[in-house]
């Protein structure tokens, strides 16, 4: 292989582009990104960067040994808008073609936003301008904030919201909060952190409508003054976060020919059909699953980029998912993959305490394992997963 | 120099993180004593809670790995090393030298 093009210069990119260049390829790399920053860190958008904690400088994801063992082509603000699998070419929204020998696809994914909000003080949280632009509106004195959505995005910022000063609601259409996440059980131990800090959670009910200070019409230029629940509440609100998810950025492939099922379609080693293409990170579906985690965006690619780079699939990326969220002063931990109406067992603390860890259970078998504010036990558990419970003395 | 404990409160395996600026924990690792920041190189996490194995520290966030030997990370997500100090057991008690060349700044890198 010569040319490489890694379309996302996001995390998954860079870590595409790091394995490229750790396993002996020694051609051209291209990354591509449509923001106009070099990777830079997520996590931090919802928690330090929207309190103050970190400015963005601290979220740079590469360095002066990145440009120096890279060596990339990087092509920033550069929107791909096709990819033509019959010359192998990523086409860009300014007509460039790039011939590639090899392609990652690292676009990630998108966050979902509220139908017919284009009121002012609406906000989404995915990219640092997002970021950016929620940060100012919260420096402008104390706010009504709602969060549409009690996901690890929304009680992040929730989180963040309520140690500024703010006033927050947190509206969930979910009846159980992370229960997709967690299981009932711990997702509402987690949910109950939301009222420990005074901020209000409504659960079960969602969002029917926003409204402008001047009323019904357009919502073009006017600023957001209500939201209108599906039970007729009405909650004031000068900002509003929606974090009701993400879907991948895959609208660019549509006529690529790649078969495309909530992500790119992939093998478990992240090999689409096309043996010259792979994809990482969070637009992956591989092996008939897609993973928006952190871990899952900074390790899969090495494995995606061994594959490319051998022109067949030789391994998988086989690791349990791992996520964390920081909130409210808690860390909580999560490994595994549950299945619906698996059996939680506490192994050590106190959920009462908001210190503890715990084990899903599937027949006998471990599945997962969730703790807050306990990592080392959580560490531990993480270890062992996979055996038949009672094997590993908690 | 600093007393940490005594020997004996310090099993294999064990660790006592003294609260300094910035922190630094004292490690009973496999080979003797070891002092490291505490802190990950990478993020906010602490080393203190990390998974010991052998002369490696991993972060228990995300995974990071340190040579307590040397604080130099063995993967990723960590880049930078960790600060090494000085350990030293007088008369059974477990004294901490911290290194006089000071930390490098949170975010310096990732």
């Amino acid at each position: 292989m010569r040319t490489v093009t890694v379309v996302g210069a996001s995390l998954a990119g860079l870590h595409a582009a790091r394995a490229l260049r750790s396993q002996g390829f020694e051609g051209h790399l291209r990354i591509v990104g449509a923001e106009h920053h070099l990777p830079y860190d997520r996590p931090p958008l919802t928690k330090g960067y929207l309190t103050g904690a970190v400015t963005a400088e601290h979220l740079a994801l590469t360095d002066a040994q990145d440009e120096a063992e890279l060596q990339p082509e990087w092509l920033l603000g550069a929107r791909a808008t096709a990819l033509d699998l019959g010359e192998r070419s990523v086409v860009l929204a300014d007509g460039r073609r790039l011939r590639s020998d090899g392609v990652v696809l690292a676009t990630g994914a998108a966050a979902v936003p509220l139908r017919g909000t284009q009121f002012l003080g609406v906000h989404t949280l995915r990219t640092l301008e997002d970021a950016a632009s929620l940060r100012a509106e919260l420096r402008e004195g104390q706010a009504r904030v709602v969060v549409v959505g009690a996901g690890f995005i929304g009680a992040e910022v929730a989180s963040s919201c309520a140690s500024l000063g703010h006033r927050v609601t947190v509206v969930e259409a979910g009846a159980h909060p992370l229960a997709s996440q967690l299981g009932e059980e711990i997702g509402a131990l987690c949910a109950g952190l939301h009222a420990d800090h005074g901020v209000t959670l409504i659960s079960g009910v969602g969002v029917a409508e926003l409204h402008g200070k001047d009323g019904a019409g357009s919502s073009a230029g006017q600023r957001v003054s209500w939201v209108e629940l599906t039970d007729g509440r009405q909650l004031p609100a000068d900002i509003v976060v929606v974090g009701i998810g993400a879907r991948p950025a895959t609208a660019w492939l549509l006529d690529s020919g790649l078969p495309l099922s909530d992500g790119v379609v992939c093998d478990a080693g992240g090999v689409t059909e096309v043996p010259q293409v792979v994809a990482v990170g969070d637009v992956a579906r591989s092996a008939g699953r897609r993973e928006e985690h952190w871990t899952h965006a900074m390790a899969q690619p090495a494995v995606a980029v061994r594959n490319l780079l051998a022109g067949t699939t030789v391994a998988g990326y086989e690791t349990p998912p791992y996520f964390w969220s920081d909130q409210y002063g808690a860390r909580i931990q999560f490994a595994g993959r549950r299945h619906a109406g698996d059996t939680v067992r506490l192994v050590e603390g106190s959920p009462s305490d908001r210190s503890f860890a715990a084990v899903y259970e599937h027949e006998g078998v471990r599945t997962a394992a969730v703790a807050m504010n306990r990592p080392r036990p959580f560490a531990h558990l993480r270890r062992e997963l996979g055996r038949p419970a009672g094997t590993v003395p908690a | 120099m600093i007393p940490v404990c005594r020997l004996e409160d310090l099993p294999l395996g064990g660790s006592v993180r003294l609260d300094l600026d910035p922190p630094i924990t004292v490690f009973h690792a496999d080979g003797g004593l070891y002092a490291v920041d505490d802190t990950c190189t990478h993020q906010d996490a602490s080393l203190s809670d990390g998974w010991l194995e052998g002369c490696l520290i991993e972060c228990p966030l995300h995974a990071a790995s340190f040579d307590l030997r040397t604080g130099e990370p063995q993967c990723l997500p960590a880049r930078r090393p960790l600060r090494t100090h000085r350990v030293s057991v007088e008369e059974g008690t477990v004294w901490l030298s911290p290194a006089e060349e000071p930390a490098r700044e949170k975010g310096d890198a990732a």
